[in-house]
């Protein structure tokens, strides 16, 4: 043999071997047994006035969260002062106790605490994050922030001249119109539901102080109201902190008979509604219709509904309009679930030139949910749910959150430990009856706002139902 | 102010025994090693959820493009989620999401970054479908999902600059701060015209140049066994080619001679003012320091722009200021949108009022402490995520990057602390000068 012919059969015999370490591409490898999720336990406490205490302990980084949530939001307002919920919200760390805003400011970004007050439509929330060494300092800021707000006539103007100047700013971006008009449209603009939390300029401009000091007395009572604590804590360190801070809140009088907002009657006959926003670049779309409240008993299957729909990456919408045909940056879907029924919504921002054929995939793909769901896509959008639902419980954030909605929505303390079992167990079947009742699409509203010369003509064609106009001025009124 | 996100050793944190007055040291323990091919490769065990985030850096962003490709790093990030040779089209995101996870990237000036979040039994999938993406990405499919992004890109640009009110100042600001050919001198997202123009050619010779093992960092952190990852990690990556070594990008330093000033009009209500300077790189001297100069800016509402323009005499709707870090040389942008009628020359005038104070008088001490405090915070709220662009994993990267040391935590924030109210003053007297910044106007009339 000549050292060549060596020096070749080393090299391939060389080349062999790598090839047999190369690792086998034909397919994906293979996945072991998922993980379980370990649900923390929630130590269940109370302070002598009553107010519930809801504990979790997590020790990975020196952080508290404390959250008070009243179990009353933006759905509590009155009619014609749509907004007043939020404001008086907004305006609970604007002066509290013997300190005024500035001071309130400075005293807890000393202390590194982060604190927020705010509303959804379901519930009020005061949410403290601190470092754990500083929290003794922190809450009994919380606490005046929460119990003994004093609503300054200045800072309520200043807020108002903030809210209607972002009202008004809402005129510039499509994005925001929709928000604004979807509803509207959907709901209609008495309901609550149809009206931002915010509210519009006209109850805005005219909120009093008294209209915020009658709604913080009607709700913000400890009979109402319930405390949620994560992090670096234990019963014993913190019950004793809680009650100096929280203990002393008294009822006053009876609770509020708080109804929840009645459900708003369905949408009846499909009907565009095209809001002009001339020469925008795209055109933003919304379908949908009343969709479910929060406690509907197919939340887990509806889940898994919505997430073939419009859930996830590979959902259908966002396949067809985004992966297929280019239409769009990105298309979804959500049923917006409260303590009444939310909307459903189908959406996504596609380029005004393409307006036409976009909404025409979405009602081809609205259509197709009803279809009997092919059972690979449905195991996909099951594990995704399924699988993915551990990663939502990792931060001390996170963790509050999920305390939060069992308060609000009044679940299970097991909800989360069944939701699981409830998505494995859904069927295609059962999805397509819950398609079937759930998502009609000849009976939704089409809401755009673009640029009405040049998509009026392409939706037209579309023969969707009666074309309606409504302009920027009207959604503000 | 940047969001440094960091997190402290499980063990060490647990058992705070630190006393009262000692404080915990951040660190974040890691094993690094490097594969014959040149992948650095960094492991990080954290168990606290059953959740593994994979997380690499390439080096090269929208700063590498070449002249007439604008948005082209940005177009290929896209083009990296659309399968690879083992990877049918569409396989990438539905075998990610049947396993339960999550996957994105984003695009920078100076790295493109992606990340598959999923349950750590999964890990070896995310492995996998990275490797067959940096190993072989092309195939004969490619020239149509190139296309097919395309597309998609361009609708990103209508809905997040375009359709965006002031979304100009996105295109704008780069364009006045940088002189032409320089890397930042042009926007990430690039122009509609370059974007159609991108080739399937310009694809393949971006992914020899730069998307090689050598030009890559790859971080695995969570739920894993550092071992048995190791492993994994050798098996699924130890046949991709080596390729070229890529040269650092270089570009020579920007100063600005004078003020250049800019009006654009925009379908806006509002008026909005950008003012912009020239500021030392990401970890240079004078970064940190910027950084802190923001939260006394406009870091809530006893920072000086934001109590004196929006809290005491409500001119101002909002303001903004950051120091925006980057390698070759970072940015510092101040923003500021006015209320009905008031003129942005009267919001300018406060702001320069402010940066005089700043400049001639060292900040006190409780405010000060109050920045650092923030800070400081900050980072114990960074140490809590483990996936997505704000968790641990990423920062493992970019810490690597920036300062060649991953578990960078606690001397970055010792950065932070070292930062004397002198030293604030300095640096705002030293770069954030009235005579040679951008002045960047954005006022109601027709779009451009």
């Amino acid at each position: 043999m000549t050292r060549a012919l060596i020096a070749l059969m080393v090299a391939a015999a060389a080349a062999a071997v790598a090839a047999q370490d190369r690792p086998d591409r034909s397919k994906p490898p293979a996945i072991g047994p998922a993980p379980s999720l370990k649900m923390p336990a929630i130590q269940k406490q109370q302070l002598t006035n009553g107010l519930p205490v809801w504990i979790v302990e997590h020790h990975e980084v020196p952080l508290a969260q404390v959250n008070l949530i009243v179990r009353s939001g933006s759905a509590a307002d009155p009619i014609g002062k749509y907004g007043v919920g939020s404001l008086t919200a907004a305006m609970l760390d604007e002066g509290a106790g013997p300190r005024a805003a500035l001071e309130i400011a400075d005293a807890l970004e000393f202390l590194g605490a982060n604190l927020s007050t705010t509303s959804t439509f379901d519930a009020s929330a005061v949410r403290l994050s601190v470092p754990v060494s500083k929290l003794a300092d922190a809450l009994p800021i919380m606490a005046d922030v929460a119990l003994k707000p004093t609503f300054p006539a200045n800072e309520l103007d200043r807020l108002r001249q903030e809210r209607l100047t972002g009202l008004l700013q809402a005129r510039d971006n499509p994005a925001a119109l929709i928000q604004i008009a979807f509803p509207r449209i959907v709901f209609g603009p008495t309901h609550r539901y149809g009206t931002s939390a915010n509210g519009l300029p006209p109850a805005v401009e005219a909120f009093t102080l008294a209209d915020l000091q009658t709604f913080y007395r009607l709700h913000y009572r400890p009979d109402n109201a319930a405390l949620l604590v994560v992090g670096d804590v234990t019963p014993a360190s913190i019950m004793p902190m809680l009650e100096k801070s929280f203990g002393a809140w008294k009822a006053e009088g009876m609770a509020p008979l708080t109804a929840a907002v009645p459900t708003a009657p369905q949408f009846k006959s499909r009907q565009v509604y095209i809001v002009d926003k001339p020469d925008a670049p795209q055109s933003q779309v919304r379908i949908g219709w009343v969709g479910v409240p929060r406690s509907t008993a197919d939340y887990a299957p509806l889940e898994v509904l919505n997430t073939i729909l419009g859930g996830s990456f590979t959902s259908r919408l966002n396949q067809n309009l985004r992966e297929e045909h280019g239409y769009s940056y990105g298309a979804s879907s959500a049923f917006d679930m409260r303590l009444s029924a939310g909307p459903f919504l189908a959406s996504a921002g596609v380029q005004s030139d393409k307006t036409g054929p976009a909404i025409q995939e979405f009602f081809n793909e609205l259509n197709n949910i009803s279809k009997p769901i092919p059972e690979e896509e449905l195991k996909k959008a099951k594990n995704y749910v399924a699988l993915g639902f551990p990663g939502e419980f990792e931060t001390t954030g996170d963790l509050a959150r999920k305390l939060e909605d069992l308060v609000i929505y009044n679940l299970p303390e097991d909800s989360y430990a069944k939701f699981v079992g409830q998505v494995t167990s859904v069927t295609a079947s059962s999805l397509q009856a819950l398609a079937a009742r759930y998502i009609q699409p000849d009976r939704m509203a089409v809401v755009v706002v673009g640029d009405r010369r040049s998509i009026e003509g392409p939706i037209r064609q579309l023969n969707l139902g009666p074309i309606n106009f409504v302009t920027i001025d009207e959604l503000f009124r | 102010m940047k969001r440094w996100l960091s997190l402290s050793a499980l063990l060490l944190l647990a058992s705070v025994s630190v006393g009262a007055q000692q404080r915990p040291t951040l660190s974040v323990p890691f094993t690094q090693f490097k594969l014959p091919n040149g992948l650095n490769v960094i492991l990080h065990r954290d168990t606290s959820v059953p959740v593994v985030s994979v997380n690499i850096w390439y080096h090269v962003g929208s700063g590498h493009e070449r002249p007439g490709r604008t948005g082209f790093a940005h177009l290929f990030e896209h083009v990296m989620f659309e399968g690879s040779m083992h990877v049918p089209e569409g396989s990438f995101d539905t075998w990610l999401e049947a396993a339960g996870g999550n996957n994105n990237g984003s695009t920078t000036n100076d790295r493109t970054n992606y990340y598959e979040d999923l349950p750590a039994n999964a890990l070896e999938l995310a492995l996998f479908l990275e490797s067959d993406r940096m190993g072989f990405l092309l195939d004969d499919k490619a020239p149509d999902k190139i296309n097919g992004q395309r597309d998609v890109v361009k609708n990103e640009k209508r809905q997040s600059v375009d359709n965006q009110p002031y979304g100009q100042a996105f295109i704008e600001l780069p364009a006045l701060l940088y002189p032409p050919g320089h890397p930042y001198s042009w926007s990430t997202i690039g122009s509609m015209e370059d974007l159609t123009a991108a080739s399937f050619e310009d694809v393949a010779r971006f992914f020899r140049t730069y998307y090689v093992p050598s030009n890559a960092s790859l971080v695995i952190a969570g739920d894993i066994d550092p071992a048995a990852t190791r492993t994994l990690v050798e098996k699924w990556f130890s046949d991709v080619p080596a390729g070229k070594p890529v040269p650092p990008l270089t570009a020579p330093t920007v100063v600005l001679d004078g003020v250049k000033k800019k009006t654009i009009t925009d379908r806006v209500q509002l008026p909005r003012l950008y003012m912009a300077w020239h500021t030392p790189a990401l970890m240079q001297p004078g970064d940190a320091e910027l950084d802190i100069v923001s939260n006394l800016l406009a870091g809530g509402k006893n920072s000086r722009l934001y109590k004196r323009l929006v809290y005491d005499l409500q001119i101002a709707q909002d303001v903004n200021a950051a120091q925006q870090s980057q390698a070759l040389g970072s940015n510092y942008v101040i923003i500021a949108t006015a209320r009905p009628g008031q003129a942005l020359d009267r919001i300018q005038a406060v702001i320069d009022e402010e940066l005089d104070r700043l400049r001639t008088t060292p900040p006190e001490a409780r405010e000060m402490q109050r920045a650092l405090n923030q800070i400081e915070a900050n980072f114990y709220r960074g140490m809590e995520r483990v996936g997505g662009f704000g968790g641990k994993a990423n920062q493992l990267n970019a810490y690597h990057k920036a300062a060649g040391d991953p578990d960078y935590f606690q001397e970055d924030l010792d950065r932070y602390r070292k930062v004397t109210a002198a030293d604030v003053k300095a640096m705002v007297e030293k770069y954030l000068g009235k005579d040679r910044r951008v002045e960047l106007s954005i006022v109601p009339g027709e779009k451009k």
